[in-house]
């Protein structure tokens, strides 16, 4: 399927209430997918036979700071089956109750589990219901979230010490 | 000269602080460790192309407790930096350090909140090399300089520092 009609499907099959938003660049085409409804939007690409997205290229999030919303989170899909690509994404902020937070498409694609715990110490963004929410590259004591614009680039001796205090 | 001549030169005399230095110096046993991609020249310097065991070390050891040169070859992240000073640690005394490369000399390109800035912030370094990274020729050169320097030390007097350092001082 081209990218034109893998957009068309998402959207016949889900209303303007999951659906945000479709953008076009450069004759590839991503979906805006509201927060709430990226678990049942994975489970649709992935067991449709005609979209058979069965593998997971890459998670990782755009931190669009000043702008709010603030952050981007975006899957980078691809089909096997049918060796077809789509992009989907979802936007989010950081709220009084916590960190920007989204549900975890681990049970849809297993492969998402490390992604998702990059990106989360990076960015700072919680995937709920993370089967193994560690963090994956930073030392376990840190507490910034080093892909943030507005984290100074050269750390702090506060915040990233060499050694673990 | 002297007694040495009437001995038909079968015999030397030296200090015993020289000579303790040239054995020193004459076998020296790196720690087969790499850090990043300066590992790779370093490797290459090894083996038989360049052949560093004209310098009676050639045997790379695993283990720290066999090795008395540490070559930090490549950056040094700070999540690898407790590994790294227990690894020295572990050596055995008396022991050296060579920084090879940009990375282990100041931090190099990486000037940012992972890699730590320069290791001398956390071992004694002997002998800095520079280049990113440098050629095989290079580090060769800097060994003869570690060389050099341990001929020059007062082994006997004065016992070497080789404390690891706290971060930042």
């Amino acid at each position: 399927m081209n990218q034109e009609a893998i957009r068309d499907k998402l959207a016949s099959r889900f209303g303007e209430d999951v659906i945000q938003a479709a953008k076009e660049f450069r004759a590839q085409f991503s979906v805006t997918v509201r927060p709430a409804g990226i678990l049942n939007v994975s489970h649709f690409l992935k067991d449709d036979p005609e979209l058979a997205f069965d593998f997971l290229s890459f998670v990782c999030a755009v931190d669009w700071y000043p702008n709010t919303p603030r952050f981007e989170v975006v899957y980078q899909l691809y089909s096997t089956r049918h060796n077809h690509r789509f992009r989907i994404r979802t936007i989010l902020e950081d709220s009084a109750s916590g960190p920007a937070a989204v549900d975890s498409v681990t049970p849809v694609w297993p492969t998402a589990d490390w992604h998702e715990r990059e990106t989360a110490e990076m960015f700072g963004i919680k995937f709920r219901n993370h089967p193994d929410p560690r963090k994956l590259l930073l030392p376990d004591n840190w507490t910034v979230h080093p892909l943030r614009k507005d984290f100074p680039l050269e750390g702090t001796e506060e915040h990233t010490p060499d050694l673990p205090r | 000269m002297g007694i040495e001549r009437h001995l038909n030169d079968t015999v030397h005399v030296t200090n015993l602080e020289w000579f303790v230095n040239w054995a020193r110096k004459s076998s020296m046993w790196p720690l087969g460790f790499g850090l990043a991609c300066c590992a790779l020249e370093m490797i290459a310097t090894f083996v038989s192309r360049y052949d560093l065991s004209r310098f009676g070390m050639e045997v790379a050891r695993p283990s720290p407790r066999h090795a008395d040169l540490m070559i930090v070859s490549g950056t040094a992240s700070k999540k690898m930096i407790p590994a790294v000073r227990r690894i020295y640690e572990q050596m055995a005394e008396p022991r050296w350090v060579v920084a090879m490369g940009a990375c282990a000399c100041t931090g190099g390109i990486y000037r940012n909140y992972a890699v730590v800035q320069g290791i001398d912030r956390h071992l004694p370094v002997d002998v800095y090399i520079p280049g990113c990274p440098p050629r095989p020729e290079a580090l060769l050169d800097g060994i003869l300089q570690l060389h050099a320097k341990v001929l020059r030390e007062q082994s006997l007097k004065n016992p070497r520092i080789t404390q690891v350092k706290v971060a930042g001082t």
